[in-house]
């Protein structure tokens, strides 16, 4: 198949793009509300907090899995020499979605005090560790990691806490808090919803800061991070496309139109990745301090027969995949109630 | 301990708590669909409550596969990096399949099925019961497809060379439907069809000895029983089937699962022994004289091949094979005596009061997830030294930039958070179980309360 000026290699590192904005958007907001969780005040209000992503956090965590089968397929290089150097900070991503997954399904089954906070906290702290981890692997993979010419990476853990990649992670938090407080005002009303009117602007303020900071250190310490940016000033656009999504989220909050700041918050994450997925490609992967030992879409890819496979197969599920999901969104939409069968 | 060791058992050990769940909620998918169907067809309230109850138990199940699960898809690329480089192409495939034809259809359809009961009607409701089931049952497939790969290999090439060597899809189809899938699916299958039917059974069971929720045990006993029974009938089919597809592809296997040292004809089939690996004999056996070469070949006469035809360092381990395997078949056939004998009694109406057969059936929920776990642990041992069978070493798959310091760390993390939880679940499903069905469910509310063909 082909897409025109497009090859399979350069379809597949837009699709998997593709699948990690799907995950931001959608998992975003679930781990923007674990984020938030602690800052509600009664049981009835956390037990809405739950129930607002109740039906939907695990069909958005299956983006990630999906990501992470079809970078296995695609680019077999990239997946193993992610996780095997990223092994610890992994190991603790895989734990914190554990707690975050299990606490929402266990939390409101017993009544006992020291249970339900036992599960808000493994629920809020996996949230929040989750969305940071995910932050410092993109500040890493921009950054560049100690790769060798058999693309092993051949740094140490502590050696990927250096200050962007922490930068990016405190980011991430940000900006998923931002966006499941949004989605926890579409979700809610009356007392709740006002007092997450207020968490939205401070979410909003904090964003914003860690934001400007990201950019200028960028501009700064990580030139090829902007190298196309500056070489192609059309780009700008998007930048631009970014910013006015951001500043509309306050405008449409003040309107009471929770459902367009939430949208307006989709497409800055789309630009946001947009322009990641611009400054990277080709390379999926940087190498610091050796470039050409960088991963990009054709060393790092599987063969030409697999990724015409593999697209096929996303052809044929991933339309189903989207009308169903649309579905699901459809039928659990409006505010959350709470009955029998909720969290 | 080096990093090979502590690998395999993490591998082992996550994927052994991890595969506690999936079969639960592949059985209970099934166990669903009947009992929202026998619903939908009579209209009974107590169907209504049955499903609700056992929905609930699902729930619990399915929350804690996806929450270890994710675990494994991720651990390839952890602690098998070099594996991963070497089969991606063909083996990422069938993940990254699972994800989107599966996964995505479970994780959709659950929302419905779990707290869509008052906002959908009667037939979405039991749409979205049987996707949740088929998204299951999909999962299962891909899964096997992608391990019986690593068993029997098919419809690849090796490119490249020396370390840059790796294995390259040529045919798609018969990568899927490589020699051992289509066996090993069937073989998983009913054995998670066991899971989720004995779990019903065994729970029934024990209302029915306490003497509570007489109505709601009885129903739910009588269907567990029925597809507990009928899936125990097909596992004896195929596990045959399987047995003969190992005996083809992969003899050092079955020469390990029955202790067979030589290659000869007339191969005598052990009920059980201890194998005495120095001696290369089996200890304190009762054999069937020439039973091997007929089960294998249909011909007493066929040969079976030895481990004296595979060099010392390509042979699995064999004692530990043998017991695994054995023990697998002990339960298997145990269970199918078991469903036969209480079927009889129920079709007779003499079942309340057979209490040992009762008490019996509550012990149960065990047999499936025992053998469950020795067959896995078999196929996977079994394979061994082979990470992908005849092309790569499981030594040669490792990371090679993980330490097994950081290995330990990883493996203490997981073991505590995996026996927590399994220590969680335990509690919470005795809590579910102790609470037995609600009364109110007896009167469906929202829109399943509208009769039907009502939509308004």
């Amino acid at each position: 198949m082909n897409f025109g000026d497009l090859d399979l290699n350069t379809v597949w590192f837009i699709l998997i793009g593709v699948l990690f904005t799907g995950y931001a958007m959608l998992d975003g907001f679930d781990l923007g509300v674990g984020a938030l969780h602690l800052f509600t005040r009664t049981d009835e209000e956390r037990r809405i907090m739950l129930n607002a992503i109740g039906p939907v956090w695990d069909g958005n965590e299956v983006w990630l899995v999906t990501g992470g089968g079809a970078l296995f397929a695609a680019f077999p290089e990239v997946y193993a020499t992610v996780f095997s150097g990223f092994y610890l900070a992994f190991v603790l991503l895989l734990v914190a979605l554990i707690f975050r997954a299990v606490a929402i399904e266990f939390r409101s089954k017993q009544p006992m005090r020291w249970w339900r906070r036992m599960w808000d906290v493994g629920f809020s702290a996996g949230s929040v560790l989750s969305s940071f981890l995910i932050g410092v692997a993109m500040g890493n993979i921009a950054w560049g990691m100690p790769l060798d010419e058999r693309h092993e990476f051949s740094g140490t853990f502590l050696g990927l806490l250096h200050p962007y990649a922490l930068l990016l992670g405190v980011t991430t938090v940000a900006l998923f808090m931002m966006h499941g407080a949004i989605y926890t005002a579409m979700k809610t009303e009356g007392d709740l919803q006002e007092r997450v009117r207020g968490w939205i602007n401070n979410c909003i303020i904090f964003f914003i800061i860690c934001y400007a900071v990201t950019t200028m250190a960028t501009l700064l310490y990580v030139p090829h991070m902007a190298a196309r940016l500056r070489a192609n000033p059309w780009l700008f656009s998007i930048a631009l496309l970014n910013m006015l999504a951001i500043a509309n989220i306050p405008r449409e909050i003040h309107h009471r139109r929770e459902g367009r700041a939430f949208l307006s918050s989709c497409v800055a994450m789309i630009a946001l990745m947009g322009l990641f997925g611009l400054e990277m490609y080709p390379n999926l992967v940087l190498s610091h301090p050796f470039p050409e030992h960088s991963l990009n879409i054709v060393n790092a890819a599987s063969s030409p027969r697999t990724l015409g496979i593999m697209l096929t197969i996303a052809l044929i599920g991933v339309p189903i995949v989207l009308a169903y999901t649309v579905s699901i969104y459809w039928i659990f939409r409006g505010k959350v109630k709470l009955d029998r069968m909720s969290y | 301990m080096d990093a090979l060791l502590l690998s395999r058992i993490q591998f082992a050990f996550t994927t052994a708590v991890h595969y506690i769940y999936p079969p639960l909620s592949i059985g209970l998918g099934v166990m669903l669909v009947l009992i929202e169907g026998m619903w939908l067809k009579t209209g009974n309230p107590l169907y209504h409550q049955m499903a609700r109850f056992w929905t609930k138990v699902f729930a619990l199940t399915f929350a804690i596969g996806v929450a270890t699960g994710i675990v494994l898809e991720f651990e390839f690329g952890t602690n098998w990096s070099t594996y991963s480089r070497y089969v991606g192409d063909v083996f990422g495939s069938a993940l990254a399949a699972e994800g989107i034809f599966a996964f995505f259809l479970e994780s959709g359809f659950l929302a419905i099925l779990l707290f869509g009961w008052d906002k959908v009607g009667r037939k979405m409701h039991f749409f979205a019961t049987c996707m949740v089931c088929l998204g299951a049952h999909f999962s299962a497939i891909w899964i096997i497809v992608a391990n019986s790969w690593m068993q029997t290999p098919a419809g690849f090439h090796i490119a490249g060379e020396g370390l840059a060597a790796r294995a390259e899809i040529t045919d798609f189809w018969a990568m899927v439907f490589n020699p051992s899938s289509v066996d090993r699916l069937f073989h998983t299958l009913c054995g998670a069809w066991q899971a989720g039917a004995f779990l019903v059974v065994s729970v029934s069971a024990w209302y029915l000895l306490k003497r509570r929720h007489e109505e709601f045990a009885q129903a739910s006993l009588r269907l567990g029983l029925i597809v507990g029974l009928i899936a125990a009938g097909l596992q004896v089919v195929s596990g045959h089937q399987s047995a003969v597809g190992v005996a083809a592809n992969q003899p050092a296997k079955l020469a390990a699962f029955e202790g067979r040292y030589t290659t000869r004809t007339n191969a005598p089939l052990a009920l059980f022994g201890w194998v005495d690996e120095e001696a290369q004999a089996v200890r304190y056996s009762v054999e069937l004289p020439g039973m091997l070469s007929w089960l294998v070949h249909g011909d007493t006469a066929g040969e079976v091949r030895g481990l004296e035809a595979f060099p010392p360092e390509d042979r699995p381990p064999v004692n530990v094979n043998f017991q695994l395997f054995h023990l697998m078949v002990g339960i298997g056939f145990a269970l199918l005596g078991l469903s036969l004998v209480s079927t009889f009694h129920l079709w007779r109406g003499t079942l309340l009061r057979k209490r040992w057969l009762l008490g019996l059936l509550v012990l149960a929920v065990l047999g499936p997830q025992i053998a469950n776990q020795a067959g896995w642990f078999a196929a996977e041992i079994g394979r061994q030294p082979w990470i992908v069978y005849g092309l790569l070493r499981t030594s040669e798959g490792l990371s090679k930039v993980v330490q097994a310091e950081m290995i330990v760390g990883s493996l203490i993390l997981f073991g505590f958070v995996y026996l927590l939880l399994f220590a969680v679940f335990i509690y919470l499903l005795n809590d579910k179980i102790q609470h037995g069905p609600d009364a109110a469910d007896l009167q469906p509310s929202g829109k399943l309360a509208l009769p039907f063909g009502d939509r308004s």
